[in-house]
């Protein structure tokens, strides 16, 4: 027998039988995750199923991280239904300010290894930085789940990438997603799982880690799964590893030894060219945050950049920690007031400007560079603005100087 | 609308390309609502803005590779269907985006090659998972959806589907599916 891939054995694992690649099988789910802008379909939805009990109430986690604090009243009465909700239910629900869904799980060890985890937010697929096997769904999918602790899947293929070589300094994890992301293309993984490996994936920490795993999406990935080597949590687990002969649909190496700051131009994530191709474009806005960039490693990394200088006075730069932890951390450490000195302003930790709704819309013809992962047309509010994609550290350095720079990265480690 | 009653005519299709992503189809700002006549009002609106207003019952909206690529918004689907869509025909869809529509009942055709164009009317077989273009005769056959995506189609949605089964049902065997 083959052997088989990260996706093949956790799945194995939760399903009660030997699946492989193509199998349509019914799992068990660990643990579930829904959002403001999610849930609150999920939650009419599990009623219109009858439903009253939550299969496990201690698995069953709300965030309220899209849209909040709720910037109208219509979005307020949807968090009132989350909460009453959680409350007769005794779901977990994280109030606004916890910080984005996603970081929050991890942090409270909501999600561990080998585990299988459906999220109602695409960007789910981020648990694969821990080693497990998580899938964004939509609210019905998540209403189910709700009621069962079950679903359906199709055991995706699976596509291995490899990066070659050791990244040159000041090369962050942003730049090796951002170049996995351009080489495979907005549908270069649709329907299938992603094992990533080599040795500066290896390298990452776990922040680089889930940067990484939360683009996974963005080639159509229905799984993001980082090699385990060298993945540190505060407690003990045991790693997935492919097993020999694992069967790969494909496999991709990219030699990362000589790769620039990579950016991602408009309108689409895919759309990743070096950074000198777009050096020089005039920015007015600039965006630090989300579960793809929004940790203390990456306000750290923006504030080696800014700290002891002044943003260039035509730019907002607008940071949302990924979590309060994110920012009680960045306060301790000094890294806020250098952010702050710089003419950073801070916003609630959560999902802030990425989805659009409030807290930093650009306007006509505005630009705006942002360390999100996602820049489709309208993403952030206005179908009229143009978003570019990059690190935290060339988000900061273009903030500086108002312009799309690379950050000078001599020095910093 | 049911999955399996015909549309009452022939359906139109609004014909778009490839990786409409899901924030075109319902921006982010717009999907804090339980109003499905909300997220129908802003349909499609910066892909094309005349869409809402000329879509009608039963019409069809047809894509190139990737649609629904991006946010798994489940109002995606439900704008669509809203607004009277009665299915989708594409070369290839996202993945989240396929299991939403299915689970709201909205049915979906995967077809690598058409030759339709935007105004053509087209009719749609669900049972036999093909369409027909009147202008040109031409049949299309679609993919097959895997056997659990049909049993959930054919009971109109998820929450029909596990009121008359009350739970997922699969054979004890696991079913090998045709992708």
């Amino acid at each position: 027998m083959r052997g088989r891939t990260v996706a093949e054995q956790i799945i194995s694992q939760h399903a009660s039988t030997t699946a492989q690649a193509d199998d349509v099988v019914i799992v068990r789910v660990d643990g579930a995750m829904a959002t403001d802008t999610t849930a609150p379909f999920a939650i009419e939805t599990f009623r219109e199923m009858r439903g009253v009990r939550v299969w496990d109430p201690a698995r069953m986690v709300f965030v309220i991280d899209h849209a909040a604090p709720a910037p109208t009243e219509a979005i307020a009465n949807l968090h009132v239904m989350m909460r009453t909700f959680a409350r007769e239910t005794g779901a977990v629900l994280y109030e606004i300010g916890t910080g984005i869904g996603h970081q929050v799980m991890v942090e409270r060890a909501h999600v561990r290894p080998g585990e299988l985890i459906v999220g109602a937010d695409s960007h789910t697929v981020i648990y694969g930085a821990l080693n497990a096997f998580a899938s964004g769904v939509g609210s019905t999918d998540l209403a189910a789940v709700m009621l069962t602790g079950r679903t359906w899947l199709r055991v995706p293929r699976t596509i291995r990438v490899e990066l070659i070589g050791d990244a040159p300094m000041g090369i962050s994890p942003k730049d090796l997603t951002l170049a996995i992301v351009g080489r495979l293309g907005i549908d270069g993984a649709t329907g299938r799982a992603i094992e990533f490996t080599g040795a500066a994936v290896r390298a990452l920490s776990l922040a680089g880690r889930m940067t990484m795993a939360s683009m996974a999406v963005e080639t159509g990935a229905v799984a993001g799964l980082v090699d385990p080597s060298g993945l540190e949590l505060p407690y003990a687990f045991a790693a997935t590893q492919p097993e020999p002969g694992a069967e790969y649909e494909q496999c991709i190496t990219i030699d990362v030894r000589e790769l620039a700051p990579q950016i991602a131009l408009p309108h689409s994530p895919d759309g990743v060219v070096a950074i000198d191709q777009a050096a020089g474009t005039r920015i007015d806005m600039a965006f630090i945050g989300t579960c793809t960039n929004g940790r203390l490693e990456d306000l750290r990394a923006a504030a080696a950049v800014l700290r002891g200088q002044r943003i260039a006075s035509h730019v907002r730069l607008i940071i949302a920690p990924a979590s309060r932890e994110v920012f009680a951390a960045g306060l301790r450490d000094g890294t806020i007031a250098a952010l702050t000195d710089a003419g950073a302003t801070f916003i609630t930790p959560g999902c802030g400007p990425c989805v659009g709704t409030h807290l930093g819309v650009p306007g006509n013809g505005e630009v705006v560079i942002s360390a999100a992962n996602r820049n489709f047309q309208g993403r952030m509010g206005n179908p009229r603005s143009a978003v570019y994609l990059a690190s935290p550290a060339t988000v900061a350095a273009s903030a500086l100087h108002g312009v799309i720079t690379a950050a000078d990265t001599r020095g910093v480690a | 609308m049911s999955a399996n009653s015909p549309a009452p005519r022939a359906s139109v299709a609004f014909v778009y390309g490839d990786n409409i992503d899901t924030d075109r189809i319902i921006p982010g700002k717009y999907t804090k609502t339980l109003d499905k006549r909300e997220l129908a009002a802003h349909v499609l609106e910066d892909l094309d803005p005349e869409f809402r207003h000329r879509v009608q019952a039963g019409d069809v909206v047809v894509a190139g590779e990737n649609f629904g690529c991006g946010s798994s918004r489940e109002q995606a689907p439900i704008a669509l269907q809203a607004a009277g869509v009665h299915a989708v025909i594409a070369r290839s869809f996202a993945a989240i985006f396929f299991r939403n529509a299915i689970n709201i009942g909205l049915p979906l055709l995967e077809i690598a090659d058409y030759d339709i164009v935007t105004g053509d009317a087209i009719h749609i077989d669900l049972d036999a998972a093909a369409v027909r273009n009147e202008r040109t005769g031409l049949m299309h056959a679609a993919r097959p959806l895997p056997p659990v995506m049909i049993a959930i189609l054919r009971a109109g949605g998820l929450v029909p589907y596990l009121a008359a089964h009350g739970d997922f049902v699969l054979p004890a065997a696991p079913l090998r599916a045709d992708r």
